[in-house]
């Protein structure tokens, strides 16, 4: 097992590897002069020049490219060309706010989308049944911005449970009534694309496995219903769910990046996109790099649980 | 309908299990099917009752409707089902779950997929006594250890600790039978136990249920297709056909004077191994299995009988008492001919007289197949190599054929794929006709293509499901120059050939049995007009009767067209029944091999003694020698030293066996050996195994008085 961790681990550095030069090499592709965009169009070429050799900008790609994850690394994701504040302090204060957002929506959807896809599987073409599946492939037909709407049309505007908009303090407490309440139209905006890919996948694989001949094997030792739900079905179908769960992050970040623009929530994914419109180099490529680390250790995450829960794996 | 089973005389009070008039029905969209109809059956203590049947014969959900676990479109519409007296049927759901696992144990076809993949063996066998004997989990796990070692466990403890796809097929039937035993349960009810396994693992398990008979002293409902299985293991056999019991008996009394023709067609349609004349036709019976929502009026085997007369076709005929504990369907028992009567009217020679010396057509050199042992990730190189063909030499005759045999892993396959250009070979050449080909079939010409052709195992894969049977056998016409018009003539001749009607011409696959498609896949070989077909494994996924007709199409193929095969079995019988050569392969070599009739007589490689051994010969008179196999193959990265076969061999003689690698010992005729005893201390050590080589089933003067 800890062969396995340890190699995990390896084709990880990989991954960031790849992907910080990806990133390295987007930003740099992208269209627009980062001196003319933090100084404006009309200054002049000499104050453009004195900003470029101030921020390193007309040194080789490759310096420039080993010099950011150098200091990635160590920490120092260097100044906002917008903000002037510290990237790394404006980075981590959103990604607290957005890991709240995210785990509230986190404890709503992964059991709940578990529950579901198991009783759509044990009840499979039931009423039951087909309500869950419909319901579910609906939901993962809109996008947030349809869902977030009608959420706030239903509960914000008229049955006024809570409020439309999400714009907590960036440093308010997370267990405070009203932050908790800000959040819980917006988790569950996130929430709903993911809840029905978790259901359809776990009834898949939950029927897939209710016709193994393990789990007859284990009816007829004369094992409970229940029993044999929980000891011999679910550990077998949550399998491929483990997975879906843990690729859900990073569609999770995706969905945040609209769903805080729709609710004005101070996260990370929010935090993104003001970077994107000002150009803002530091803080895009740092709010990146967060981000694919965050996916890639959900990625592992998601590999170490497979491994625990299939000895098959394990074992190899 | 009267359908009596009685308890025979002499079994009162010992009665376990006994059904009457079950019948069974499934709803489907067009309304209800009734796959059991009216059946009855007893099995007393300590007896076990082979329930024998093709697929689709009923003989699972007769199992399965009697301990109340149907699918959910199905349903018992009568009869009674006692066990100890107490009706089953009668018993609320939590009751029965009572029964399941405590009082009837069931044991399935493939024990890969009966342990839950992530739960430890142990803990899973240990389950059962928690539930049903109330015990701690220490107990439990004393008890569990207590049973592996019962089912001759190597290593009880780490077995325990494993996971089930750590242990090997065999190992897992025997954990899934000592999972059953656990409760020492009143029924115990075996479906199709052994039918997954190689026949070496086969026969242990099959020793092991025996043993356990003995031992345990439950009443055993053994379900299988495979009569010689059943005349190894049981006591009485009922023969069910399309829902129904056709016959049932002593074992003894129903091999020797089966009572009902469909009974005497299947035991004609296996071949039995013997030293006799080989290449008689095999028994077959016409016509199918008739669907179950157009059953034939009258006896429901009437369409394919040729003892049928036209009151047989008007009322369904009862089981009537022919003898003391032989029941029998047919209206005509009296008449229904003795075994021996019976093949002298099919039997005929199909071995023609042919000259002594034959072109060599095909030469596989010094043949080697290594593949690479799969990586783990780009940190992890492993040089090992998994040698899955190590150095076999074969060659095949024109219009002759070259029986191969092996355990799976053995190689053959592998061989096969490097004969026709599949796989590359590692090392050696393939010659045809002298003119060595190229390694693949993109370095081959297209006339040499032609000339190799290949049936595989399994004819659901191998056909296009979007492809009619006429465009499947065409496809091969037009590729090698077949001009178009005459193609559907071509493909029609070949249908005729193998005995399919034109109508098949516009089929899919989808709507022909398994049989069918295979003779479509033989038909498509042979529209190429080949000089050699490779048949790998034709008919192992096939019924038995179906095999029958298969194994006479090949036969009568070869005498028309002079068309030379190799033919790849694990069944010694049917390798014994179609070839003239023999090669009997072990790890990726050959062990043994020549002249099959040399072959397959003594003196054996210990390996092909113990090949020989372990098929079980449908007639419960017959003594078989125990040589058994433990364990399963080495794994082909790491190769025994010596002599491959020493970690398994009963002929083991010592250190010579595991340092030095044996000589290739030539016997008299054509006939090698690969192995450090002689020819003559063969002969004397095998003198035991003789016994089986003398019986032949099909002589005359076995005698049944009535």
């Amino acid at each position: 097992m800890l062969i396995f961790i340890v190699r995990r681990l390896g084709f990880m550095v990989i991954t960031l590897i790849l992907a910080s030069l990806l990133i390295f090499a987007a930003t740099q592709i992208l269209p627009g002069d980062v001196a003319t965009m933090v100084l404006g169009r009309f200054a002049t070429e000499q104050a453009l020049d004195n900003f470029r050799e101030e921020m390193g900008l007309n040194r080789s790609l490759i310096v420039q490219y080993g010099d950011w994850l150098l200091n990635f690394v160590q920490g120092d994701w260097g100044e906002s060309l917008s903000t002037r504040a510290d990237v790394r302090d404006l980075v981590m204060e959103r990604l607290r706010n957005s890991a709240m957002l995210a785990s509230v929506a986190f404890v709503m959807y992964v059991p709940l989308g578990i529950v579901l896809g198991v009783v759509a599987a044990i009840r499979r073409n039931s009423w039951v049944d087909h309500v869950i599946s419909v319901g579910s492939l609906a939901f993962i037909g809109l996008p947030e911005f349809v869902t977030g709407l009608l959420l706030i049309a239903v509960f914000a505007l008229r049955l006024d449970w809570f409020p439309s908009s999400s714009a907590i303090a960036p440093d308010a407490a997370f267990f405070e009534r009203d932050t908790l309440e800000r959040l819980v139209l917006p988790a569950l905006t996130i929430s709903l694309v993911s809840l029905a890919y978790i259901a359809r996948m776990t009834r898949s694989s939950t029927a897939e496995v209710l016709s193994m001949d393990y789990v007859r094997t284990a009816y007829l030792k004369g094992l409970s219903r229940s029993r044999v739900i929980g000891r011999h079905v679910l550990r077998n179908a949550l399998l491929p769910t483990v997975t879906v769960v843990a690729i859900g992050i990073g569609w999770l970040i995706g969905g945040l990046i609209v769903t805080e623009s729709l609710f004005s929530f101070p996260g990370i994914g929010r935090l993104l996109l003001f970077g994107i419109q000002r150009r803002d180099l530091p803080l895009i490529q740092a709010t990146t790099m967060v981000i694919v680390v965050i996916f890639t250790m959900a990625n592992l995450l998601a590999d170490i649980l497979y491994g625990y829960l299939n000895p098959r794996i394990r074992f190899r | 309908m009267a359908a009596s089973a009685e308890t025979a005389p002499g079994r009162e009070g010992r009665t376990v299990l006994e059904i009457e008039g079950l019948s069974v029905a499934y709803r489907t969209e067009e309304g209800d099917i009734f796959p059991v109809r009216d059946v009855s059956l007893t099995i007393a203590k300590g007896e076990s009752f082979g329930l024998v049947g093709e697929s689709g014969s009923g003989k699972s959900t007769l199992a399965m409707g009697a301990i109340r676990y149907l699918p959910a479109n199905g349903r018992v519409t009568s009869g009674r089902v006692l066990l100890r007296g107490e009706d089953l049927l009668s018993l609320s759901d939590k009751e029965m779950r009572n029964v399941w696992g405590s009082r009837i144990a069931v044991v399935y076809q493939s024990p890969g997929n009966a342990l839950n993949p992530s739960i430890r063996t142990g803990n899973q066998i240990a389950e059962v006594a928690r539930i049903h004997l109330g015990m701690s989990k220490q107990e439990a796990h004393q008890r569990m250890l207590e049973m592996l070692e019962k089912v001759k466990m190597p290593d009880p403890e780490s077995v325990a600790r494993r996971y089930p796809h750590q242990l090997s097929g065999g190992m897992l039937q025997r954990c899934v039978v000592a999972q059953a035993m656990m409760t020492n349960p009143e029924l115990l009810i075996l479906d199709e136990p052994t039918t997954a396994l190689d026949v070496t693992t086969q026969a242990v398990v099959l020793d092991l249920v025996a043993e356990l008979k003995q031992e345990f002293d439950s009443a055993i409902l053994y379900i299988t297709h495979d009569l010689g299985v059943v005349a190894r293991v049981c006591d009485r056999v009922g023969v069910m056909y399309a829902g129904e019991f056709m016959e049932q008996g002593g074992i003894h009394d129903l091999f020797k004077r089966p009572l009902h023709p469909y009974t005497l067609n299947l035991l004609g349609c296996v071949p039995h191994f013997s030293l006799g004349p080989r290449r008689k036709t095999l028994n077959t019976i016409p016509g199918f299995i008739p669907r179950l929502d157009e059953l034939p009026e009258g006896c429901i085997f009437a369409p394919r009988c040729s003892l049928a007369e036209p009151e047989c076709r008007v009322a369904q005929p009862p089981l009537v008492r022919a003898a003391e504990d032989h029941l029998t369907a047919c209206r005509r028992w009296p008449v229904v001919p003795t075994p021996a009567e019976h093949m002298a009217t099919i039997t005929a020679d199909l071995m023609q007289a042919r000259g002594a010396a034959e072109n060599r057509l095909l030469e596989a050199r010094d043949v080697k197949k290594y593949y690479p042992v799969p990586t783990q990730g780009p940190f992890r190189q492993d040089k090992r190599k998994v040698k899955s063909v190590d150095g076999m030499t074969v060659w095949i005759d024109e219009g002759r054929t070259l029986g191969l045999v092996g355990e799976s892993g053995s190689g053959k396959t592998t061989l096969a794929r490097t004969i026709i250009g599949l796989v590359e070979p590692t090392e050696g050449t393939i010659s045809l006709r002298g003119e060595i080909l190229g390694p693949t079939t993109r370095s081959r010409e297209r006339d040499v293509l032609r000339r190799i052709q290949m049936v595989f195992q399994n004819p659901d894969a191998s056909l296009n499901p979007r492809q009619t049977v006429g465009q499947s056998i065409g496809r091969p016409l037009t590729l090698f120059g077949t001009p178009r018009h005459e193609v559907p003539r071509r493909v029609l001749e070949l249908l005729e050939a193998v005995h399919l009607s034109p109508s098949y011409y516009h089929r899919l696959p989808s709507e022909l049995s398994g049989g069918e498609k295979q003779r479509v896949a033989i038909a498509r070989a042979f529209a190429a007009e080949p000089d050699l077909i490779l048949c790998d494994e034709p008919i192992a996924s096939l019924d038995v009767s179906v095999q029958g007709s298969l194994m006479n199409l090949l036969t009568t193929l070869q005498a028309e067209k002079g068309t030379s095969y190799l033919f790849i079995s694990h069944d010694l019988s049917a390798v014994q029944h179609l070839s003239d050569w023999v090669c009997v392969a072990y790890l990726g070599y050959a062990m043994e091999w020549g002249d099959a009739g040399d072959v397959l007589n003594p003196p054996y490689h210990p390996y092909t003694e113990a090949l020989l051994s372990a098929i079980p010969i449908p007639d419960p008179d017959v003594i078989q020698k125990n040589i058994r196999l433990e364990g399963s193959v080495p794994s082909a990265v790491d190769i025994p030293s010596g002599c491959r076969f020493h970690t398994r061999c009963p002929r083991f003689i010592g250190d010579i066996c595991i340092q030095e690698e044996p000589p290739w010992r030539e016997g008299e005729g054509d006939h090698w050996i690969y192995c450090h005893h002689t020819f003559e201390a063969l002969v004397e050590m095998q003198k035991e195994t003789l016994r089986l080589a003398d019986h032949d089933h099909g002589t005359p003067g076995v005698e049944v008085q009535v």
